[in-house]
Parts: C-alpha cells; structure tokens; sequence
C-alpha cells in the first residue's frame, strides 16, 4: 500500500478532518454516500459565484457559460465510462431515477403481458420495486436468479431463466449489502446471444473500479453521483444510442421539445429528449468535477489499493470470534457486512457512533438478501479510496470492546 | 470505552436483552399483535391475556435490538395487572419521555421504564423503545392488523 497516495488524496476531503463525539471521523459508511474533495466542493461554489444562469435557454453571456459547462461535464462522464457519444450519457436524479427511467419508457414500449424480466437476489430495492410496478402495469413476470451462500449469482440458473419471453436483463454490477461483483461480461454475452438487453446497475461499482460499457457491451448502465465522490441529486443514465432513439420520452416539459403547439409537439433529440425541465446544474458540474479528481487518481489504482483494504479488513475480520462476514463472494468490492452474535446491528451501529466509526446497520434497501441469509439486519463496514488500514484497526478495536460490554 | 453512551446502555437494558422477562408464545392469549420496524427489521408479537379491562398476562416474541427488546421485556412486566386505561396512560408518559415532548417528566412516574429516557438523544433510535408501546396500542385496541412504527 505504499505508493496510493492516500495521505495526500485524505487532505483533499475537508470532512475527514472532523471530529464526531469528540473522536476522529473514521467514516465507514461509503456505500451508502462518499464524501466529497475540494475539488468539487470548490467546483459548485465556483460556479455559482461566477457563472450561474439556466442552460439551454439564453443568449446571455452566463447562460452560455453554465450551458458549456454543463456539456462539458457530459463528455467528462462520457469519456469516463468510454461511451461512444455524449448522446448517450443522459443526466437523472440518481440510480433510482435511472431505473425508473428505463421501466417507464423502454420497460413500457417493449414490455407486455406474459413477458419476462430477469433480476438476481441480490438487487437493491431500486432494481425491483420499478420492475415489479411494470410487471403489475403490463402482466409481464419478474424472474430471480438464485445466489450461493456466498453471495456469488448461480450462473446456470441464471442462462436457465432466459427464453425466448425474456425481454431484458436487469443485474447489479456490485452488490451494496453484500460487496459481490457480478459477473457481467458472461451475463452480456449470454443476454445477446438470444437477444435480449441487458441493464446493469452500477451504483456500487462505478466508484471501484474501470467501467467501458464499450467493452462491457451493456444496454444500459446507471448509477450515483454522490456514491462516486460528488454531489447528491444527479445520476446517470447511459444507453445505447439506437435504444434511446427508439424509445419515448419520459417525462414532458421544457428542453425536451423542439416545437410545441396546442395539436402536437415534437421531441428533441439525445439527450435532451430525456432531460425534461431545469436539471442540477450546478451538481452535474460537480460531478464532472468528480470524476477530473478520480482520472487523476486511476481508477485501477483505487482498485488495486481498495482490494487491499478489503483483505485486510476481512483477515482482521475473521479473528472476531462472534463475528460472521455476510457475502464471501470470490469476486467482492470493498464493503464488509457482518453480524455479531447475540448483537443487534442497531446496537453495534450505534456503539461504533460513539467512537466516531460510521457504518451502516440496517437492511441496505436488500430486504430480500436480508430474508436469503436469515437475518433482520446486518452491520456493513464499506471503504472508500480514502480509508486507511489504522482505521479499520480502529474499527476491529471498537468491535472487539463491544463485545465485551455486551458480555 | 463507551462512556459516552452510559445514558442509553444503562445495565438493566443489558440484563434485559441477555434475559428478556416473558418472552414466551402465549397459547391462551386473547390479544395477539405484531409489531415491526421496517427501519431495522425488528419484529416481535406481543400476547396479552385480559380479564375485562385488565392485562393478567403479558409476553413476547421476536427479535431485535437491545433497547427494542429490554423495552418491550420491561413492559410486559410493569403492564401486568394494570387495565386498559392505565395502560395506555402510560405509553402516553412513556412516548413524551423517550420522544423528548416533555422535559419535566418525573421519571417516578414510569418507574423502571426511567431507563429508557437515554433515548430522547439518539432519534435515530428512538423507535427502537417505542415499538413495543405501539404494539401495545393496537392490541388494546384490539386491531388485528400488524403495527408498523412508519
Ligand atoms: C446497488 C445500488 N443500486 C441503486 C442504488 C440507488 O441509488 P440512489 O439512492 O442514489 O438512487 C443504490 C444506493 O444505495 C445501490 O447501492
């Protein structure tokens, strides 16, 4: 670990300077949101102290400005997931948007009764509620490929579940409550050679490791600003250019026309037939903020230097005697969900507060994973580029003391 | 190490969650409630045995954390041999306790439940003490449905 430069890249993030109860901020909880650099903190109160308008819209010399800008910011996310065109790279809320995005136009212009959508058993609420809304909108049935005790997809089952009904795939890249990597390639590949698109959920993963959806090949990729170092409010939806063509629009309103009358409008084209109404500005630039930062850095060398913490937290792990690690998948990003015996993740959440270790306990929006292993909850450490290897010592002390006093 | 939160992890809350009190499937209840926190996944059904409007029996199952479960093991002893009524003034004073509305409580008033004050600082956690108070509620109520702290 001693080329990542972790100590220069820890002052670039004010908020881990922080003091919480008194003790130094160990923040554990990267999966649920990262924190952000200066770089794009400062990139927001830049923009708006110098070059606010609305895009898209005027001739005025700040509107022209924030207009580029903003466009800048989508060949920043183009080049980062190497689409092929910024005509691909549609700027939403958030995954969840994303997701909801694609159910609502492409879900509902191909999608009818006795069709069938394939997910896995370890998505997160926002890649089957959307799902199961279209399934109840249009009689298709949603399909759930199994997972193994490890929390790896049962890949036979998976092939076995696509037929001829299937009409799209819809798979997380990385899994928030378990930490598995999916297997994605062979799940695309497989998908289209029987035609079928495939929708990857990569609200873990982006901010992991390298994704080209070139290479990947996927019909759809989405994720989160804010779980990728930037702003809450924006998201990304990427798809292929001639999906986006043929599909509807989702919502109506301003910027997604070009001519309006009273008979018809007409729409605009990508991306912005996808972009109705005033987007987050002001977030899309501090996400494409983000990702200059995260390009200075590497993605492989976040990765490399992740998987290592990863190691090393699951090896310290293991010593805990009570403590169980939830998802030992072969493939595994940087997150570590455990429980404790006889100790309510609540209980363990609440008492790491206390020495100002931030970690999630709860279900992680995977009540169905949750169901799979038996528990009501479980307690998850997740890294970040920025954790170190004294702080998950400090986490594994806390663990170890609570214990004790839970007798 | 954890002074910090000697307030809200007083011992009585660790004896009640090593050995939670009535924590039994009633057979002959004539209220039978369940309760769940979709927040954290606790869930726990509560079984009353009344004669008129007095609680005679009380007790529990289910799973959650420790302030849920020393909660709900603490009320199902201090609720025995109250009525209805009673009961339920007492949730009243508990829920203005824990849920911080009245400062000036006196915690005389509900008597071991005093240990669960240490909530009114951790919002986060507060529905962990008063799920079982809701549960509670509703079988006094005697709803059938499932009570839900959302
Ligand atoms: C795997 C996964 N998918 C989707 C989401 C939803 O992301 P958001 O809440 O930012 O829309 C999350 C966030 O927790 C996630 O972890």
């Amino acid at each position: 670990m001693t080329t990542f430069p972790v100590e220069r890249i820890r002052a670039d993030f004010p908020i881990l300077a922080e003091k919480i109860r008194n003790k130094p901020l160990v923040y554990l909880d990267n999966a649920a949101s990262c924190q952000k650099p200066n770089a794009v903190i400062d990139s927001i109160s830049e923009f708006y102290r110098h070059d606010y308008a609305n895009i898209h819209r005027g001739v005025h010399t700040l509107s022209v400005r924030a207009t580029d800008k903003y466009e800048a910011a989508r060949d920043k996310v183009r080049g980062f997931i190497n689409a092929a065109n910024t005509k691909e790279i549609i700027f939403v809320r958030g995954a969840t948007e994303a997701i909801n995005l694609v159910a609502q136009t492409f879900g509902k212009a191909n999608i009818k009764a006795g069709d069938e959508i394939v997910i896995t058993a370890m998505e997160h609420h926002s890649n089957i509620v959307p799902w199961q809304m279209l399934c109840e909108e249009t009689g298709a049935v949603l399909k759930v490929a199994p997972m193994n005790v490890q929390g790896e997809l049962i890949y036979p089952k998976f092939e076995a579940l696509l037929n001829t009904k299937t009409k799209l795939v819809a798979v997380v890249h990385m899994s928030n409550a378990l930490g598995s990597i999916n297997p994605v390639k062979q799940i695309i590949d497989t998908a289209h050679t029987k035609n079928i698109p495939v929708l990857l959920d990569g609200a873990q993963a982006i901010p992991h490791m390298p994704v080209d959806v070139q290479e990947l090949d996927c019909d759809f990729y989405v994720f989160s600003g804010h779980k990728l170092y930037g702003p809450s409010g924006v998201g990304v939806m990427y798809g292929k250019q001639a999906l986006l063509e043929a599909m509807p629009p989702y919502q109506g309103g301003g910027d997604m026309i070009r001519t309006v009358s009273f008979e018809k409008s007409t729409y605009a084209g990508l991306p912005h037939k996808f972009e109705a109404g005033t987007p987050a500005i002001a977030e899309v630039i501090g996400l494409g903020a983000a990702i200059d930062y995260l390009n200075e850095i590497g993605m492989a060398a976040i990765a490399e230097y992740e998987a290592k913490l990863l190691a090393y937290a699951t090896d310290q792990a293991k010593q805990i005697k009570g403590l169980k690690i939830i998802g030992e998948a072969h493939e595994k990003g940087a997150i570590l969900s455990f429980t404790l015996d006889h100790i309510h993740p609540h209980d363990i959440g609440t008492m790491l507060d206390s020495l100002g270790i931030a970690i999630r306990a709860g279900h992680h929006c995977a009540m169905p994973v949750m169901e799979f292993y038996g528990v009501p909850a479980t307690a998850r450490a997740s890294f970040a580029m920025y954790n170190t290897k004294e702080e998950i010592d400090v986490l594994m002390q806390g663990i170890t003391s609570l214990i004790e006093v839970f007798g | 190490m954890f002074e910090d939160l000697r307030d809200l992890y007083q011992e009585v809350i660790f004896d009640h969650n090593r050995n939670p009190r009535n924590f039994r499937v009633m057979d002959d209840a004539d209220r039978k409630v369940e309760g769940f926190n979709p927040l954290c996944g606790d869930r726990l059904t509560l079984y009353l045995k009344m004669d008129g409007d007095k609680i005679i029996d009380a007790s529990f199952q289910g799973s959650g954390c420790a302030i849920s479960t020393a909660s709900v093991s603490l009320m199902t002893e201090i609720i025995k041999d109250k009525t209805e009524a009673e009961a339920e003034a007492l949730f009243k004073t508990f829920h203005d306790m824990t849920t911080g509305k009245d400062e000036n409580i006196q915690l005389e008033a509900v008597g071991k439940l005093a240990v669960l004050a240490g909530v009114r600082e951790y919002p986060a956690r507060v529905k962990c003490a008063t799920l079982a108070w809701h549960t509670l509620d509703a079988a006094l109520k005697n709803q059938q449905q499932a009570v839900s702290t959302e």
